[in-house]
Formats: structure tokens, sequence, C-alpha cells
């Protein structure tokens, strides 16, 4: 009886995982949760679900709505005494983003964070191959972009501007 | 109302980041060109996204029921304890990007070395900071170096901006006593540990800006304490007034 308990527990938790990890994000539509790595656990404890996120960029604006949109498509699966918390460490980066995560994000128009986000401080140069024909003939035009995880390239191949997802 | 350590320096860091992320919001719709809009506009929402963090965590240590709209809005400006650089005028570009350098060029390291602070929160906070604080350091050397090293208008605004917020840097590295004893709990870094690498950054890019930072006696002091210059309270009149006509009204 107890470990048909365990395995019932064990098989709504694979259920809540997989349906909060399905959230998008607000700003960036293609990727989920779970390709951003931002959807960090879900634990359920005495018929409570708990969903625990981690923020991206400490100002990003899209957290809020991450929560309450984990909150709701929990509760139209019909699970019930849904709660989001968010945790802080250890911190989130963008080598945390998954492979698949980068396939949609450069199909999508967007250039994927470069792997292992680097330590450089004062100066030094970056190459980023652009989505749209992939050359790596490009230039940033500024490190600061639509959104707080982005940055604003051009390519010089093709000259379409684009969006570079910063490494952090 | 008792102030922990760990309380008073988590809100000091707090006070830093919101006080200077308003300073840079002030910046939209002003900015020289369409990039710097949104540089700005991201510098200040790196900083406010962090002091949000700091607060909570503030209001937690506390355990006194303050979240972080009530430590950022409803608090008294003697109860404030940001250093008095972050809350001077935005002046010109050139005094914005000098202000901007001296803070990140202090706070990069500092947030490094708080990556491995004994506080699990401080440490999940300052990973994040320390990355978001290279992107400051880089774009606000980079403006200072043109500036700097530009026309002779440019050449003389940027050394006026040294000149005047030079005085304010050391209060950066100040330490009391709460400082010491969280620095001695291993909760935040001794700031005279992340001198080195401060004095580096700032010669680097005043060397190629061609600036000279001006000869001082002494420097500037009282903003951990709560003493702060006249610019404080006209900041906090904007900042604070939807919470003062509003109390309690939330998004």
């Amino acid at each position: 009886m107890g470990a048909a308990v365990s395995l019932d527990l064990e098989r709504q938790r694979a259920e809540a995982l997989a349906i909060a990890g399905e959230v998008c994000d607000p700003e960036v539509p293609v990727l989920t949760i779970a390709d951003l790595g931002v959807l960090r656990d879900v634990r359920i404890e005495n018929g409570r679900i708990e969903a625990v996120i981690t923020p991206t960029y400490s100002g990003c604006p899209a957290m809020n709505l991450i929560a309450l949109n984990v909150e709701v498509a929990l509760e139209e699966a019909g699970f019930t005494n849904v709660k989001v918390t968010t945790v802080l460490s250890p911190a989130w980066t963008t080598d945390w983003m998954s492979e698949e995560g980068k396939a949609k994000l450069a199909a999508y128009g967007i250039a994927p964070p470069r792997a292992k986000a680097g330590r450089r401080a004062l100066f030094g140069e970056e190459v980023v191959a652009c989505p749209r024909c992939g050359s790596a003939n490009t230039q940033k035009v500024s490190e600061f972009g639509s959104t707080a995880c982005k940055a604003h390239w051009r390519c010089r191949a093709c000259a379409e501007p684009f969006d570079y997802f910063k490494c952090l | 109302m008792t102030e922990t350590p760990l309380f008073l320096v988590t809100l000091r860091l707090a006070d830093d980041a919101l006080i200077l992320g308003h300073r840079l919001s002030e910046w939209c719709g002003h900015a020289p060109v369409l990039e710097e809009e949104l540089a700005l506009a991201n510098l200040g929402l790196d900083l406010i996204g962090q002091a949000r963090s700091l607060y909570t965590h503030a209001g937690a240590i506390e355990g006194a029921g303050r979240d972080e709209d009530g430590l950022a809005y409803l608090r008294r400006e003697n109860e404030y304890r940001n250093v008095l650089l972050v809350e001077q005028p935005n002046g010109d570009f050139a005094a914005t990007m000098v202000r901007q350098l001296i803070y990140s060029a202090f706070m990069h390291p500092f947030h490094r070395a708080m990556a491995s602070s004994k506080d699990a929160t401080l440490a999940g906070i300052a990973a994040k900071a320390e990355k978001e604080m290279a992107y400051h350091v880089r774009h606000s050397a980079e403006w200072v170096i043109r500036l700097g090293d530009g026309t002779e208008e440019s050449h003389r605004r940027a050394q006026d901006a040294l000149d005047a917020l030079w005085p304010y840097a050391g209060e950066l590295f100040e330490v009391d006593a709460p400082m010491r004893a969280a620095i001695e709990a291993g909760l935040v870094p001794d700031p005279e540990s992340l001198r080195a690498t401060f004095d580096a950054t700032m010669t680097e890019a005043l060397a190629e800006a061609t600036l000279t930072l001006p000869k001082l006696g002494s420097f500037q002091t009282g903003g951990r304490a709560g003493r702060h210059t006249e610019h404080m309270g006209f900041l906090l009149a904007q900042l604070q007034y939807m919470q003062r006509t509003y109390p309690n009204a939330a998004w």
C-alpha cells in the first residue's frame, strides 16, 4: 500500500513537472521554462504542490508573469493547493539553457548564448554567428537590447539586425 | 529597531542599488541616442532587480513584516543607508557615466567575492549580480574613454565629472562596526581586499581616457549613517510619491 501511494505521488510529480515546464517565457515565447532552466523543481507534500523557479536576470520583469502562469497551468490541469516559490541560490546562468532551447532560439532568429559564460569585465571581443545566415561576420551594435537578457547585433553579410541572448 | 549586521549590510547594498537604479531611470526618454536609451534603462533594471532581491532578503532577516515595498518606499531620508555617490544628480551624460564606472568598478569585484558569502541568499544574489556588473563596468568604461579621449568639450566635461564625483569614491571602502562584524562572520567581503582590483580598473580606463584623478585630502562620508546630501530628499519625493499618496498600493 505504501509503495503504491509513493508510486502514485511520483507519477503526479512527474506530471506536474511536465505541465509546469511547458509554460513559456512571455518575452521569448518559443522557449519553455524547462528549456531555460528556470523551473528548478516540483514538490508534493501533504497534498500541497510547490513549483520552484529561479530568475534569469535580477531585473527580469517576466518573473511575476511566469509564476502566475505556472500556478494557472497546474490548477487547470486539476492540481489544487498550488504554490510557486522563487529561489535565488544557486544563481541561474545561461549554461543551464538546454541544447534544445538553444536550437529553438536560433530558429526563432535570436542568436543563442555561447557556451560557458566568461568573466570578461573590461574589453575583449566576442564572435557571435548570425542566426539568419550563419555568417560570423557580425558586429555588436549595443550590449543592451530590447530586454534585459538580449544584446543588439547586426550581420555584415546579410545586413540583418538580430538579438543575441547575452551570456550570464 | 535592532539592526543585526546581516540586516544592515543587506539593506545598505539594497539602498545603493535602488537609488542608483532610480537615478538611471530618470534618463528614460532623455538619452542622447536610442541605443543609449535602452542601455541606461537596462542598467537601471539590473540594479532595481538586485535591490528587490536584497530588500526581500532584508525584510525576511528583520522578521518584522516589512516587504520589499515597505523597505524601498516607506522609510524616511535618514533611514536610507546608501553611499552618497549613488544619489548624486545625473548631471550631463559624462557625469552619469563616471558615476556608473566608479560604482561598478567597485561592485563588480564586491559581488564576485560575496558569491562565496556564508549567507546563501546573499551568495545567490551576488553570483548573478557579478555578471551583470561586468556589463556595467564595460559599458561605462567604454563611454568614459570615448568622452575623455574625444573632443576638447567632451574631455572637459568628463574631467569635470571625475573631479566632482571622485570625492564620493572613498565611502565605498568604509568599514564601521556592523560592517566589520559582517566581514568577520564571512557574510560580505572586506572592501580593502578589493582595492587593488578597483584601482586597476580605474587606472586602466582613466589612462586610456586621458583623464586624471584629482588629488584629495579626504573623502565625503555620511550616507551609511543616514546623513545624505541635499539631493536625496528631492530624489525620495519622486521615488516615494505613489506610496505616500496611495499607501499600500500594490501592482
